[in-house]
């Protein structure tokens, strides 16, 4: 191979760059959105097949569906009494698997009033494909 | 019963033989067997999510056993025995040995793999390939599950011993005139991926036997409920399987670097560039399994750690790419049916490693993960690269394996169906993840974004379904009344067909 290779090398660099930026950009936000606020509510999600359940703060409990307030922070506290599931709310982007065993944590602020899916995003069992909730944020 | 190839040969001949290219011709007709077989369940599959309600599916459980089967009928029954045969009919010629070097073990190695699949196959377990616990220990039913424990376990130890042959025939029988670094590419793809098999499948043969022992009540490894961990299956699990998409990747490119300099009649770019990037995969491939688990609960030290290993294994990727353009430059490029499918597998590489360079970026992993975005995105590889490169190979290696010629329209027609029925088929997937439709599901809500790309993406499936109906009439006419193929050189390339040494099965 007597050809020379300096097109490759600086193919390689770019792409090499390219990934840097990416992983930069990735490590520095999801380092700002891994810890909830301080005075964020906490909510205890309860998942099992095959519906959600949500208690609030003051002891309030709910199921199937999930009222909170806009543009006030809430931390979800996800437990599981069986298997794995997921809690998502896909509008929100608010995702992580509840294992039983351990409280996962995972915390959002909606800005938005309205109502939103909330739907498994982990393989369950015979109603995974219609584990969902509805959630109502009230606005004002 | 007869099977009439370059000579005909009685049936039971070539069921007992252990000579490279019997063995390879197993290989080869169980995985394209299982390719059909995958496919119609993908088929079924496509048709009940059509729209919402059910279609052509009644119960929630045979979805989800359908859509195990699939995944696990591709992925060990089609994927991993069809780069077998490629490597069974031509490693040792590449290294010019006249076997390989174990040719019982050999065939042993093929002949676990019908038990397997048959456990697979009539135990249709219903928790997807992955059979995360807790639910494949506590709640999947038997004895279905145990029937994929135990066909599983078959799988892993063919892949093995196969494993086994490969790197000692590549590395202790080649000639005593060829060096290491003088060995072809494809021979290299086998070395590098059997080196994967080796250090990464034990794990997944322990993860499996710690399910089974789970499930008989005899531990609690992944139990909660008895002091156990789910998270520690899934790490066992993703160590050996995403190396395992490198062993099935690597190989595909390897026949794509046979394809590529012949068709485009120059020799490769860079033979060392390939190697480096085979060496430098095989490496990477072990540093990056967990960002499957970006979304089990991990640190933010633990994602950035697997982040940054996953975005290691790229460059080596983008190597192989850019030999296989930099060798297609400048050249006099026939676009026979084996070309169109290695260059239509190279763009859809690409963009299958881009979404995954979506997926790793921490934060956007939390809107792509365990939806259709996923779906769409590995299917681009296992589909658009590997089947791509597999398929183009099978039509290249079809005047060797039979000694005529397929019908190149056709093959050209299948060729033009499978890459528009992709596109429509695994790009719409990416889209329908990211408005957030989760994947393993039988049946969704009337959203009415999800339902327009679910009937398109069905349409795009049976696009492909057409194709490769065209593909099985072809394989079997063309096998039984094909041209004869002038076997200097079948495509008239204007070089030798194959390596200068000759077969000689002892049969014919």
């Amino acid at each position: 191979m007597a050809h020379s290779n300096w097109a490759e090398w600086i193919y390689v660099a770019v792409v090499v760059a390219l990934l840097v930026y990416v992983g930069a950009e990735a490590w520095n936000i999801e380092r700002i959105i891994d810890h909830a606020p301080e005075d964020a509510e906490i909510i205890k999600v309860t998942a099992q097949q095959w519906f959600w359940s949500f208690e609030h703060e003051d002891g309030t409990k709910e199921v199937g569906e999930l009222h909170l307030k806009k543009d006030h922070a809430y931390k979800f506290e996800l437990e599981s009494k069986d298997v794995i599931h997921n809690f998502n709310i896909p509008e929100y982007v608010v995702l992580l698997d509840a294992v039983p065993g351990r409280i996962n944590t995972v915390w959002f602020s909606p800005t938005e009033a309205g109502e939103f899916d909330i739907q498994c995003r982990e393989y369950c069992g015979l109603i995974h494909y219609n584990m969902r909730a509805k959630l109502f944020v009230e606005g004002a | 019963m007869v099977l009439e190839l370059a000579r005909a040969r009685p049936v039971w001949q070539i069921m007992f033989s252990t000579h490279h290219t019997d063995v390879g011709l197993l290989y080869l007709i169980f995985s394209l067997l299982a390719m059909f077989v995958g496919g119609a369940m993908a088929i079924a599959l496509r048709l009940e999510l059509f729209a919402p309600g059910a279609q052509v599916i009644g119960d929630a459980m045979d979805f989800n056993r359908l859509f195990t089967a699939h995944g696990t009928t591709m992925i060990f029954l089609f994927l991993l025995p069809s780069a077998s045969a490629v490597g069974n009919y031509l490693v040792p010629i590449m290294v010019r040995y006249k076997d390989m070097a174990y040719p019982k073990l050999n065939a042993i190695a093929f002949w676990l793999i019908p038990p397997g699949a048959a456990l697979v196959w009539l135990g249709m377990a219903d928790f997807g390939w992955y059979a995360n616990p807790p639910y494949s220990v506590i709640s999947a039913p038997a004895p279905a599950a145990e029937m994929w424990i135990f066909g599983l376990k078959l799988l892993g130890v063919s892949s093995i011993l196969g494993s086994i042959n490969f790197i000692v025939t590549i590395l202790k029988c080649k000639h005593p005139d060829m060096s290491i670094g003088k060995v072809p590419l494809l021979a290299w793809s086998f070395l590098s991926s059997s080196i994967i098999v080796l250090a990464a499948m034990p794990t997944f043969a322990a993860a499996l036997l710690m399910l089974l022992t789970d499930r008989l009540g005899a531990s609690g490894f992944f139990n909660p409920a008895v002091g156990g961990d789910p998270i520690a299956y899934s790490h066992l699990f993703w160590f050996t399987f995403h190396p395992e998409v490198y062993v099935l990747v690597i190989p595909a490119i390897g026949m794509m670097y046979e394809i590529i300099p012949r068709f485009s009649r120059r020799p490769i770019f860079s033979h060392s560039s390939g190697v480096a990037a085979f060496v430098i995969l095989s490496i990477v491939a072990f540093a990056s399994w967990a960002h499957h688990m970006f979304a089990t609960g991990m640190s933010f030290t633990e994602k950035t750690v697997f982040m940054v290993g996953t975005l290691a294994a790229v460059p080596a990727s983008a190597m192989h790419v850019f030999n296989f353009l930099a060798t297609m430059w400048n050249g006099r490029i026939k676009f026979a049916t084996p070309m169109m499918w290695a260059v239509g597998g190279i763009a859809l590489f690409f963009a299958a490693g881009a979404g995954g360079v979506v997926n790793t970026a921490m934060p956007l992993d939390f809107i792509t993960h365990d939806s259709y975005w996923v779906v769409g995105h590995f299917h681009l590889f296992v589909f658009g690269t590997i089947a791509f490169g597999t398929i183009g190979f099978v039509y290249y290696l079809f005047p060797y394996v039979t000694g005529r010629m397929y019908n190149e329209k056709l093959g050209v027609v299948h060729f033009i169906l499978a890459f528009v029925g992709a596109c429509i088929t695994f790009f719409t997937q990416h889209i329908l993840g990211l408005f957030g439709m989760p994947r393993r599901i039988y049946d969704y809500p009337d959203i009415p974004e999800w339902v327009a790309m679910n009937a398109l993406i069905s349409i795009g499936a049976m696009i492909i379904l057409v194709g490769m109906v065209i593909f099985l009439g072809n394989l079997i006419y063309s096998t039984a009344k094909g041209k004869p193929a002038n076997m200097e050189d079948p495509f008239g390339l204007g070089g030798k067909y194959y390596y200068p040494y000759e077969q000689r099965n002892p049969h014919h």
